[in-house]
This record gives C-alpha cells, sequence and structure tokens, in this order.
C-alpha cells in the first residue's frame, strides 16, 4: 500500500516538474539538413544579393537570394565543391556577386596596396626617426617623467 | 622634404577627378558575363500550350530576342506597348520567358493586354533565369544565328532603345 | 508662413556668416581690432538664425504641415510625435540643416569658450569655419531646400520608412553629426595657424580639448548606429563595412590618430607639420562622407536618395576646401624646422608608429570603399568589396597598433631603455599569452585567432596595470590615496579609454568565436535548445500598434529549467508604408556575459513560424567598449588644465607635485631603474 503510494507520487512529482520547466515538444529545424544548411550559409555569407542595398545572399530574404541559396544548398547536396558553385554563379553574374574579390589583375592593387601602404609609411617613419636623430633640436628641458603627455 | 609636402594635394586631385567620373556612373547596373558567348540551352514548355515543350536548339540559325517578363511585374507594363510596337514591325522573332509566374496569371495578362511574343517558355521555378544571369524583371537579351548573346538590357525597354541600339545591331548581324 | 520664415532665416545666416569671414579677416590683415572682433556676435547671430531655421522645419514636422514637400516625403499623422521631430533628419535636406545647425552650434562654441586666445588668431578660425558653413548654406539654398512647398497640398504623407521609427533616429545621427561636423573645428585651427604662421605647443593644447571632444560623439555615435543596427534588422550582425559606415570609421581613425599626435605636439613641440595635415585628413573624410553619401557613386543601406547636381556641387565644395587646405599646408611646410629630437625607441616614436598604423588602416578602409568605383571608373569592370576582404585587411593592421597601446604609455619621452620597458612588461606579456591560450580552451573551442584576439585584450588590460602599478609601487602606501587624486584627467582619460579598446575586443573576439545560431520552426508549446538555454513558444497573438499591426510571439527563456527571461519578438505591416513588407521587431535580454536574440520569421501553414534564436556571449560589451572609450576621451578633456582660467598659459605648464622634484636628467639613461614613467 505503502508503496503504491510512494509510485503514485513520484508520477505526481515528475509530472510536476515536467509541466514547471521547459518541457514540451521539441521545434524542429527549419532547415532539413542543418549541416548542409550551415555550409549553405557559409557559402552565402560571401555573395552579394543582387537585388537589394548592399546586403549577403545569407541574409536577403528578396526572391533572387532565395532561388540563389536554393541552387547552393542543390549543388552542395550533389556533391559539387566550394569553389566549383563559385565559378557557377560568376560565370551567370559575374565578379560583382563576390563579397570578397577573387585576386586577379584587376584586383592587384586592391589585395597588395595596404601591405604596400604599411610598408612605405614605416620607410617613411624610419627615415623621419633617422633625420630627428641626426639633425632634430636637442632638448635641454627637465622632464619630469610623471608629466602628464 | 619640402617637396614632398605636395604629395597630399596630388593625393586629393586624383581622388577628386575618381569621384567625379563616379557621379557619371550607375554603381547599380550590371554588365551581362554572358555576352558574346553562348547563350544556356534550355527545354521549357511552352505558355500556349504546356504539354508542349520548347527546346533552345530549335531557334538556332536565326536572330531573335527574348524578352523575360511575369505578371507580377510593374515595369514590365512600362515597356509593353513598346515591345507590341516592335513585334509589330516583324523585324526579327520575339521570344517570351515567363519568369517565376503562374500559368493561370500569366496567359491571363496576355489576353488582357495583347500578346507580342511568337511564343513564351514557362519557367516556374526561375532555374533557365538563373542560367540567364536574370536578376530582375524585365530583362531583355538579343541572341544570333550561332546561339550566342550578343546584347543585354536590364529594366524596361524604350522605343529610343529599340531604334537606336537594338535594330542597328540586328540589322550589323545580318538578320 | 513658417516655412517661409526660416527660408528667410537662412538667407539671413548666410549674410551674417559673410560677414564673419570677410570683415574680420579684412581687421587681421589690417590690424583692425574692432573688425576683428565682430567675428564673435557674427557667429552668435548665425548660429541664432539657423536654429530659427531649423525650429521652423521641426514645427512644420510637428504641426503635419503637408504643404511642405519634405515633409510629405518623410512624416504622416499617424507617426508618433517624436518620430515626426526626428524625421526632422530622416532624409537628405533636413539631414544637412542638422548639419548646417551643428556647425553654427560649435562655431558659436568656439566664440564663447575662447577667452585665453589671442582676437587674431580666433577672428581666422571662425573665418574658416564660416567659409564651410557658407558652402552648406548656398548647398541648402541652391539643391537642397527643406521648405520648398508642395501645391496642391498632400493629405497625408508618405510615413517615415518603418525602420528608422526608433528611438535610435532620435540619438544616432545628432551624435555623429556632432562627431562629423567638430573636426571642423581643428580644422579650424589648424588653417589659423597655418595662415597666421604660428605652429607651437600652445597651439596644441587649445586644439586637443576640440578634437578629443569631437572625437568622443563620433565613438557615441558610431557604438550607437551599430547597437541600433544589432536590435533593428533582425539578425544580429553588427558591423558590415557599409560604404556609410566606412565613411564614419575613416575620421574616427584619423581623429584617434589626430588626438595622439597633438599630445606629442603639445608636450614636445615636435610632429606640428604631420599634426595640421591630421586636422585637416580628418576634416576632409568628414565631407568625403557626406559626398558619398548623397551622391549616388555607391550602393549602400543607408544611402539618401540621390541627384546628381547635389553630387556636382558637393564635390566643387570638397575640392576647394580641402584642395584650398592642402595647398597652404604645402606652401607653409617649408616654413616649419625639423623637430626636436628623439630615438627609435622612445615615447615618440611609438606614437609615431601608432599614427601610421591608424592612417594605413584608415586607408586601406577608403581602398576597399572605393575599389569598385575606381575599377568602373576605368573600365576595367564590375566589382563589390565586402566584409571578407576588409576583415582580412583591417585586422592584421590594427593588431600591432593595439600591441603598441600597451608599450606606448610606458615608455620615456625623448629616448626610452627597451630592456627596461622589457623588464617591467614581462609580467603582462606572460599573463596575456596564458589567458590567450586557456580562455578559448575553457570557452569551449580553441582557434589561433580567437586566441589572438584574447592576448591583445588582456595585453591592453595587464600593460594598462603595469601603468598604474608604475606610479604607486615605490611610494608608501599611506600616499597612494593622494598620488591616484592628484593624477591629470588626462591619465584616466588615456587609461580609460584603452582599457575600453580591450573590452571592445573582448567582445569582439568572443561574439565572433561562439556565438549560436538556430533557425526553428515552432508551434507554441513547443521547445529550442541553443547554448545551454531553452526557448518555449508560449503564444502567437496579434496587436494593434499606433501606425502598424503586429503579430506577437510570446517566448519563455528558461536555463536549468528556471525561467530566467520572456522575449516578445514581433511582425509588424506598417499601414500607410508604401510597401506593405513586414517588419521584424526582435526581442533581446541584454545580459554582461550574453544576449538572448530572438526574432520572428514569416508564418507557415498549421500555425507554425519560423524563429530565429541566438545566443550572443559578451556582445554588449561592444558597446561598453565604445562607451568606456568616448568617457575616457571625456575625462581627458575636463582634465583641470582647461578649466583653469590662466589668461596666457605659458608652453609648458609646472606638472602637479605629485613626487619630490627629480635630479635634473640629461639624455635619459637612467641608472635608477624605478624611476617611473609617464
Amino acid at each position: 500500500m505503502r508503496r503504491a503510494w510512494l509510485i503514485g507520487f513520484g508520477w505526481l512529482l515528475a509530472l510536476g516538474i515536467g509541466l514547471a520547466t521547459a518541457a514540451g515538444r521539441e521545434a524542429r529545424p527549419l532547415a532539413a539538413d542543418p549541416a548542409l544548411e550551415a555550409r549553405v550559409m557559409e557559402i552565402a555569407q560571401e555573395l552579394r544579393c543582387l537585388v537589394c542595398q548592399n546586403e549577403t545572399i545569407a541574409d536577403s530574404q528578396a526572391g533572387l537570394a532565395v532561388d540563389l541559396r536554393g541552387q547552393i544548398r542543390e549543388r552542395l547536396a550533389a556533391g559539387d565543391d566550394r569553389a566549383q558553385i563559385i565559378d557557377f554563379l560568376v560565370a551567370r553574374y559575374g565578379d560583382f556577386i563576390l563579397y570578397r574579390p577573387p585576386f586577379q589583375p584587376n584586383t592587384w592593387v586592391l589585395w597588395t596596396g595596404p601591405f604596400i601602404l604599411l610598408f612605405l609609411a614605416l620607410a617613411v617613419m624610419a627615415r623621419v626617426i633617422r633625420q630627428r636623430r641626426m639633425h632634430g633640436t636637442a632638448d635641454d628641458e627637465v622632464l619630469d617623467e610623471e608629466a602628464p603627455s | 622634404m619640402k617637396k614632398q609636402a605636395w604629395l597630399p594635394l596630388l593625393a586629393f586631385l586624383v581622388l577628386i577627378a575618381f569621384l567625379g567620373v563616379g557621379l557619371r556612373l550607375d554603381p547599380r547596373e550590371l554588365p551581362s558575363p554572358l555576352i558574346d558567348r553562348p547563350a544556356p540551352s534550355f527545354a521549357l514548355p511552352s505558355v500556349e500550350a504546356m504539354d508542349r515543350v520548347r527546346n533552345s536548339g530549335d531557334l538556332r540559325g536565326q536572330v531573335w530576342i527574348l524578352n523575360v517578363w511575369a505578371s507580377w511585374c510593374v515595369a514590365c507594363r512600362q515597356e509593353h506597348g513598346a515591345l507590341m510596337a516592335f513585334a509589330a514591325q516583324q523585324a526579327v522573332p520575339l521570344y517570351g520567358l515567363n519568369y517565376k509566374d503562374r500559368h493561370g496569371d500569366a496567359v491571363r495578362w496576355l489576353r488582357e493586354r495583347g500578346d507580342p511574343y511568337v511564343d513564351s517558355f514557362f519557367d516556374g521555378d526561375g532555374r533557365v533565369g538563373i542560367d540567364f544571369g536574370v536578376y530582375g524583371v524585365p530583362e531583355t537579351f538579343l541572341i544570333d544565328r550561332e546561339g550566342r548573346i550578343r546584347y543585354k538590357h536590364a529594366g524596361p525597354l524604350t522605343p529610343e532603345l529599340l531604334r537606336d541600339t537594338i535594330l542597328p545591331l540586328i540589322g550589323a548581324l545580318g538578320a | 508662413m513658417i516655412p517661409e520664415i526660416g527660408h528667410f532665416a537662412l538667407s539671413l545666416a548666410l549674410l551674417l556668416t559673410v560677414v564673419q569671414v570677410v570683415l574680420p579677416l579684412w581687421g587681421v590683415a589690417r590690424g583692425n581690432a574692432a573688425w576683428m572682433a565682430l567675428s564673435r556676435p557674427a557667429a552668435l547671430g548665425q548660429a541664432l538664425f539657423v536654429l530659427v531655421a531649423f525650429a521652423c522645419l521641426m514645427w512644420s514636422f510637428y504641426a503635419n504641415d503637408f504643404s511642405v514637400r519634405y515633409v510629405v516625403q518623410h512624416s504622416n499623422t499617424a507617426l508618433p510625435w517624436a518620430y515626426r521631430l526626428a524625421a526632422v533628419w530622416g532624409g537628405h535636406e533636413g539631414s544637412i540643416l542638422l548639419w548646417l545647425l551643428i556647425l553654427s552650434g560649435w562655431t558659436l562654441a568656439v566664440a564663447l569658450y575662447s577667452r585665453h586666445l589671442e582676437l587674431s588668431m580666433l577672428a581666422r578660425i571662425l573665418a574658416i569655419m564660416g567659409l564651410v558653413s557658407i558652402g552648406f548654406l548656398l548647398f541648402i539654398l541652391f539643391t537642397s531646400n527643406p521648405f520648398d512647398r508642395l501645391f496642391p497640398a498632400a493629405l497625408n504623407g508618405d510615413d517615415l520608412n518603418p525602420q528608422l521609427q526608433d528611438p535610435g533616429l532620435i540619438l544616432h545621427p545628432p551624435l555623429l553629426y556632432m562627431g562629423y561636423v567638430g573636426m571642423a573645428v581643428p580644422f579650424g585651427f589648424a588653417m589659423a595657424a597655418l595662415l597666421a604662421g604660428k605652429l607651437d605647443a600652445a597651439w596644441a593644447r587649445w586644439t586637443r580639448p576640440w578634437a578629443t571632444t569631437s572625437w568622443c560623439f563620433l565613438t557615441l555615435g558610431i557604438a550607437l548606429g551599430s547597437a541600433w543596427a544589432y536590435y533593428e534588422l533582425g539578425w544580429g550582425g553588427w558591423w558590415f563595412w557599409d560604404p556609410v559606415e566606412n565613411a564614419s570609421l575613416m575620421p574616427w581613425l584619423v581623429g584617434a590618430a589626430l588626438l595622439h599626435s597633438l599630445a606629442v605636439t603639445e608636450k614636445r613641440g615636435t610632429f606640428k607639420m604631420w599634426t595640421v595635415l591630421l586636422a585637416i585628413v580628418a576634416f576632409s573624410l568628414s565631407l568625403l562622407g557626406t559626398f558619398l553619401v548623397r551622391s549616388g557613386v555607391l550602393t549602400s543601406v543607408h544611402a539618401f536618395a540621390t541627384d546628381p547636381k547635389r553630387g556636382i556641387f558637393i564635390l566643387l565644395f570638397l575640392g576647394i576646401v580641402v584642395g584650398g587646405s592642402l595647398v597652404l599646408f604645402a606652401l607653409k611646410a617649408s616654413q616649419v624646422g625639423i623637430g626636436s629630437r628623439f630615438a627609435a625607441v622612445s615615447r615618440e616614436s611609438m606614437l609615431l608608429g601608432n599614427n601610421v598604423l591608424l592612417m594605413v588602416a584608415a586607408g586601406s578602409v577608403m581602398l576597399g570603399t572605393l575599389y569598385p568605383l575606381l575599377i568602373d571608373a576605368l573600365g576595367m569592370g564590375k566589382l563589390s568589396v565586402g566584409p571578407p576582404y576588409f576583415n582580412a585587411v583591417f585586422v592584421p593592421l590594427m593588431a600591432p597598433a593595439l600591441f603598441l597601446m600597451g608599450v606606448g604609455p610606458i615608455a620615456r619621452w625623448q629616448r626610452a631603455d627597451a630592456g627596461d620597458l622589457a623588464r617591467r612588461l614581462r609580467w603582462a606579456l606572460v599573463v596575456s599569452l596564458a589567458a590567450a591560450l586557456v580562455t578559448p580552451w575553457i570557452a569551449g573551442r580553441w582557434s589561433a585567432l580567437t586566441g589572438f584576439g584574447y592576448f591583445l585584450a588582456f595585453w591592453i588590460f595587464t600593460s594598462a596595470a603595469v601603468n598604474l602599478w608604475g606610479r604607486l609601487a615605490k611610494r608608501p602606501r599611506r600616499e597612494w590615496w593622494r598620488i591616484l587624486r592628484v593624477q591629470p584627467g588626462s591619465y584616466y582619460g588615456m587609461l580609460v579609454a584603452h582599457v575600453g579598446m580591450g573590452v571592445l575586443v573582448v567582445g569582439v573576439t568572443t561574439v565572433s568565436s561562439y556565438e549560436v545560431e538556430r533557425d526553428v520552426v515552432m508551434r507554441p508549446s513547443e521547445t529550442a535548445a541553443a547554448a545551454g538555454y531553452a526557448f518555449r513558444l508560449d503564444s502567437i497573438s496579434q496587436r494593434p500598434g499606433p501606425n502598424y499591426i503586429a503579430d506577437r510571439a510570446v517566448i519563455s527563456v528558461f536555463r536549468n529549467d528556471r525561467r530566467i527571461a520572456i522575449l516578445t519578438p514581433e511582425r509588424r505591416i506598417y499601414t500607410a508604408a508604401r510597401s506593405a513588407n513586414p517588419m521584424t521587431e526582435a526581442s533581446i535580454d541584454t545580459g554582461v556575459t550574453r544576449d538572448l536574440y530572438v526574432a520572428l520569421g514569416d508564418a507557415l501553414d498549421g500555425g507554425a513560424w519560423i524563429v530565429r534564436i541566438y545566443v550572443k556571449p559578451f556582445v554588449s560589451w561592444i558597446w561598453g567598449g565604445g562607451i568606456l572609450m568616448a568617457l575616457g576621451g571625456g575625462l581627458a578633456v575636463l582634465d583641470r588644465r582647461y578649466r583653469r582660467r590662466v589668461k596666457q598659459a605659458p608652453a609648458h605648464e609646472a606638472p602637479p607635485m605629485a613626487a619630490p622634484p627629480p635630479p635634473a636628467y640629461q639624455g635619459a639613461r637612467s641608472g635608477v631603474s624605478h624611476r617611473v614613467e609617464t
């Protein structure tokens, strides 16, 4: 008799905890295959939505973006790799669709520019320091170390 | 050192020059990478009779125009008049690509406004459109005898465009 | 009537500004103090009339005057009044008027807070700023008049873009413009110094608070813009390298370089021409940003409706102002001698390095932003340059600058001992490396990039601690409170701003490496799990708003079976909008260590809804860092030195007596290694 009470109480307890917690049916993921979807989004993040004012194909809800995501998904599922999918889209829409400009003659300046700029700037800086060291005015003023900058 | 003080001004003048040129350009205008390349091949049902499949290969050997349209496309109504006039001239066959539309709506649209096309191909899911690099509606392609795309225009056609650009091009292609 | 008053007020403002420019400059040339003294009242007059014009426009919006074309384009009777007022700067004409209002405000501020300046100097500064005002006044009066009438008047307006109907619109543009436009003040000071042929440490001291204040506003404006995009656009992104965002980042970077360069010029009297050039470049970038946003040369979500006539005008204006200032710069450069000496390892060289890196970073952002235009103009094709490029280029350029942030403040002026620096910083290095290895491992996934981010952040924190410790270390503990109290505002400003940068790096690194996203389909009572949290859809209902109808979901969030938050994302359809596209209004539970972010998507058949769930760890540290940086700038501006009422302040003040006067130090090879560095 006591055992029946205990069992019944145990069930009630479980039921009570179940109601008080987040228990409920598990929502299904939107994508049929979340792993594939993640790869689709990875590629789509670097592609430009052509009908939008500067958005990626991953973020945009425009019709063309949804269609192109679908194309990417199909091709990935069929076994194409990232490079093939990019080629597919560039053949139809041109380099404009890529947010990561490919490294080719008309983007050499773009990709190397910042580092050439840095190199030049550091070279100028080195020359300035050398110039100062040799010709700069000497400063005999007493500088308190804790003087504010 | 002192000559170098003129460098910032020089750099700025170059920048201004580019910006000035930029004012005349349209950053949204997208040239097609398919110009002078073979038009994508396709096999699509005809809007007139959905059980009949039209093949792009059938159109080889002639110069023809493909106009991408849809019943939900507002800008297509703008160019409709110019298209009807052009079709009446009978310079080259005009075919339509019915893009991401519903068949019933498409037929009704043609019946109500007039059908300038020899026939329209039904591209319900837009795949053939993607093959053509379509990103908006309407768009128009000029295709030559060997099946190569020679010209593309995105946006509604105007009588001036047809008269000054497309017709001369058709003439040059020996239609 | 009111719009006409506004229009007339602008014309009067133009007249007064011409007076502000011409007569005082003539007075400077002739040594006529009376004419020079006209600057202040003229500046006051300009500010007054621009304010009147702005008030008239605001009134037109408030009163729903649909006979004014601009009001029709951006407002609606159903729009709540706060947004009706903010809609004044929701479009091109009104935002340019806001630009002008803020410029006249800064001009007035300079006119008022300038008792310590020579009258001829003030006259020049106000004249330069007046020239800029004239440009904007002409621009408004001839191409962008917000007071144009519409006949017949419309019955109702087109409504403000729903995405702009948000508190962000009330704060973001004014704050941002305060920063953009504020750069005109250091520009004015720089031009005045070049014109007067007087460029010295005193000039740097006068200019510094103005540059710092503008930079603070710019920091807040950018941070607010980022936060607004984050909660408004529905997918939790906070920076897109969009051309308009870049247009605000570039003056921010150059402004930061300017701050640091001014410090050197004030303290050591050197880097003068660099500082002047930075002031010119900072303001030029502000003007360039104005051009890019309104001319139509670049595509952006933020761009205003464009008109080629406006683009040409701004370009000409840009050419005259920037071109003219660079010509003056080139002519005067030869008259400034080589500055004072400093060693290859010294605070000067590190600040120079910092400036170089910031300038190259700004240059790279400009290159990426304008490159599609360049290539198109040369007929070499059509390209897009987006986040993958900017992230790849910007991060490697900023990393060394962040590293220098730790070393520079500890290095001595003129000549620093590299060995001494290394010794003082070695524990900071060890702790930072340890944090770089351990933190990602604790968080769950280790990657080199994540580790590097944490290394830089902890490096900044620990080296700031080393700096502070250096001031206290060899003093007895009872003196510590006095020492801390006596440190100048600029010192704490520097510490707080640098720490703020570290906080920002923690936020960026953590959220980029560890955020979790799930797209699910939910019916009421279903649950989705993400990152240890459980999200349960309790209910969905329709509710009306002032000018929209919303589908509203109630979502409970549980952790360890305890409910910790209730989120209410909405999907709104704005009734007056031209396109009835639904707008998503995300719901966010903000926390110090994480944000829980939920957005409602489309409805599916059968009562199910698409729901986007994000868990974003430490994302609020991004904006927290921004606020700290602005706070640091504020502390620096409030430094006692600027508030002291000194008529003719000497070029180098006696430093606060924090310690007994040190023995004279020549050349700086200090054998006494416990000397604390500033």
